[in-house]
């Protein structure tokens, strides 16, 4: 109680010379883009614009499928997005199934260079006016992942930070570090969705189950408005 | 004063660049037609008499001429009166009084045919049959009983009209060129001589308040070749600096194979792109920085790896092609709005089946592959970038495809979907054996 109030009469005394430095900021609403998937968002509330947000897991873990109902969803809301594809592994005649809207897809092809991917990456954020930009790690080792400087990470931060923009790395191992406002873990193993058979059907089925449905998700949510305060919630949650 | 030029054969004379040759101010009433403003041109060709017998020598073929105070008039003179007319000011009627008023031309005045016809057929009943006729009728009476067209068309028999000539304007060319005095090899100094072309270039169009979508560059190389670039641009755009940055990534990725000497710049005039964005509409990349940074993509991973994914109408697997990336403008919005009207709304896909996401391999991944019973067991690919291996423990399949058997590229596979196991993780890869070669592959992983 002393403390408060000295903490008051301090404030009261040298306020006035400071001028707002005292006052309490309230925190910035932000913006979010919806995944297209409703547990995923009422989790995370979907994902923040203006900020990084990580998608991670290993092979098979649904980070590609989850990549998709992302992109379907803001290209169906007219966002203009843009896809970096670090090791050329987007397939399109897969991505049709999920309603994307191509004509409102950069697809940038940039055959395992990582750092034309980064270079591509920075480009289409100084340009401004994209929605949602993907920078697709996911095949790249987990040792060149850890290798990458985080001074590119902060460019990206303080490149999107003022812009509308959703920057959504996806990889194996979690590389953003502390530049991330959201990271989703994906652990889940594929399911079949059938019975093998080696008889020949006339058209071939899905062969798994989607695998978001049996995914076990690690959200890892951080302050995105104020992110060198470390205000880390993590939460498990299966479905 | 006016004079009208009238070409009775139809020569290979241009009447109009024939006519620029004595004034700038020229109308071309119709082919072989032509009137000239001659006021001012008396220091260089004399008296208007002296004018008309320059212009009778000048040409190179018959013409009739007839210099008037009023450029009707001396339309109708030229045409219908064979040599050089002279109609002093306010002489008209003596001059063309007794012509028929079939010969009025309506299309002077801007009068309907059909309504210059109505007005020729009621005065041939009130039996006015020429120029004089007509221009004798008190002027209330006639605007009392046939209008305005009426008055308008006894004006122009009376040769009493008043209108400026329709100046018919050169069409601007927008190119502009410039020879170096000593060959250039290096982009930094050629790049002063595109912003210099440029600057000029945009200047010209804005004074027309005009833009261009297509920029055509030819240099003139020091071992005598031709190097030609053109620019295809998605929209209408004006702005000299943009221009200039798109074309040193066009030259920096396309450069000339020895020195420049000259170097000229043309475009294509289109009008300007008026854009009026919507309220509601999500924001999109500006169109000049978006191309700015297609540019500068292109430049950095190769023009053939961006753009938007376009899906072949083929069984092939992994068959698309890459379109260029354009923003959709507002009638595209409005079109699809219309056609997927419920897209906007429609439910997360949670509930829906969700879509199985893959990841392909390019190219697929040469793999070795155990058999037991038929079936593969064990996994085994590399390449630098990825290792696909492990022990199978289950596996859906086969699946045959074939395809295009008519072609060299023809294809023909049993695709296998294999759940590998690595170190207790488990990962599913879809695999497959090509029936001509009997060699297996990876040819991606479900994600």
């Amino acid at each position: 109680m002393r403390a408060a109030l000295s903490k008051a009469q301090l404030e009261a005394d040298i306020g006035s010379r400071f001028g707002d430095a005292f006052k309490i900021h309230d925190k910035a609403v932000v913006e979010t883009l919806s995944t297209g998937v409703a547990e995923i968002d009422s989790l995370t509330g979907g994902l923040p614009r203006g900020c990084i947000s990580e998608i991670f897991g290993p092979a098979s873990s649904g980070r590609t499928s989850l990549t998709y109902s992302l992109l379907a969803y803001a290209t169906a809301h007219e966002e203009t997005c843009a896809l970096v594809d670090t090791n050329d592994v987007f397939s399109p005649t897969a991505a049709t199934e999920a309603g994307m809207d191509f004509d409102r897809l950069l697809w940038i092809r940039c055959a395992g260079d990582l750092e034309h991917a980064f270079k591509a990456t920075d480009l289409l954020l100084h340009a401004g006016g994209f929605g949602l930009v993907i920078l697709d790690l996911g095949d790249v080792a987990g040792k060149d992942a850890r290798r990458i400087i985080s001074s590119w990470w902060y460019r990206f931060r303080r490149t999107v930070e003022d812009q509308p923009t959703v920057l959504t790395v996806v990889s194996e191992e979690a590389c953003t570090r502390s530049c991330a406002a959201l990271a989703l873990e994906l652990k889940g193993t594929p399911e079949w969705s059938r019975a093998q058979s080696n008889v020949l059907p006339m058209r071939k089925p899905a062969p798994v189950k989607p695998l978001l449905r049996h995914n076990s998700i690690k959200v890892n949510q951080m302050r995105p408005v104020t992110p060198w305060i470390h205000e880390s919630q993590f939460r498990a949650v299966s479905f | 004063m006016f004079a009208c030029v009238h070409a009775l054969e139809s020569a290979d004379l241009s009447l109009v660049e024939f006519a620029y040759g004595f004034s700038p101010v020229v109308e071309e009433v119709r082919p072989g037609t032509v009137v000239i403003d001659v006021e001012g041109c008396e220091l260089l060709f004399g008296s208007p008499y002296q004018l008309a017998g320059e212009v009778v020598r000048r040409a190179e073929t018959t013409v009739n001429i007839a210099l008037a105070a009023n450029p009707d008039a001396a339309i109708h003179a030229a045409t219908y009166l064979k040599g050089i007319t002279f109609i002093s000011p306010g002489e008209e009627l003596t001059c063309l009084g007794d012509f028929p008023l079939a010969r009025l031309d309506h299309s002077l005045v801007n009068v309907e045919k059909k309504v210059a016809d109505e007005i020729r057929e009621t005065l041939r009943l009130w039996g006015v049959r020429s120029f004089g006729d007509f221009a004798s009728l008190p002027a209330a009476g006639v605007s009392e009983r046939l209008g305005p067209a009426g008055i308008k068309l006894q004006q122009l028999a009376t040769g009493k009209t008043e209108r400026h000539l329709k100046v018919k304007q050169p069409a601007p060319v927008f190119a502009n060129s410039i020879e170096l005095e000593h060959p250039l090899s290096e982009l930094e100094p050629l790049s002063f001589i595109f912003a210099r072309l440029l600057h000029h270039l945009c200047a010209a169009l804005n004074a027309y308040a005009l833009a261009t979508n297509e920029l055509c560059v030819t240099m003139q190389l020091a071992d005598q070749a031709t190097h030609e670039r053109r620019l295809s641009l998605p929209y209408p755009m004006l702005d000299h600096k943009v221009f200039l940055k798109l074309l040193l990534l066009d030259t920096e990725m396309h450069p000339p194979q020895a020195a420049v000497r000259s170097v000229a710049i043309a475009c294509e005039p289109v009008k300007p792109r008026v854009l009026q964005n919507g309220l509601f509409v999500p924001l999109a990349p500006a169109p000049d920085k978006l191309e700015l940074t297609l540019a500068r993509l292109a430049k950095l991973v190769g023009e053939q790896n961006i753009g938007s994914p376009v899906v072949l109408d083929t069984h092939r697997p992994d068959a698309f092609s890459l379109k260029r990336f354009s923003l959709q403008t507002n009638a595209d919005i409005r079109k699809r709005r219309k056609a997927g009207a419920g897209a906007l709304n429609r439910p997360s896909r949670i509930d829906d089946e969700l879509c199985l996401g893959f990841r392909t391999f390019r190219p697929p991944l040469r793999a070795i592959v155990e058999i037991d019973q038929g079936c593969p067991a064990q996994v085994s690919a590399w390449s630098k970038q990825r290792s696909v291996y492990g022990k199978v423990v289950s596996r859906a399949g086969p699946w045959r495809t074939t395809g295009d058997w008519w072609r060299d590229d023809r294809w023909a596979r049993d695709e296998w979907d294999v759940m590998l196991e690595r170190q207790g993780q488990q990962s599913l890869y879809r695999i497959y054996r090509e029936l001509e070669t009997e060699h297996w592959f990876v040819e991606g992983n479900y994600d």
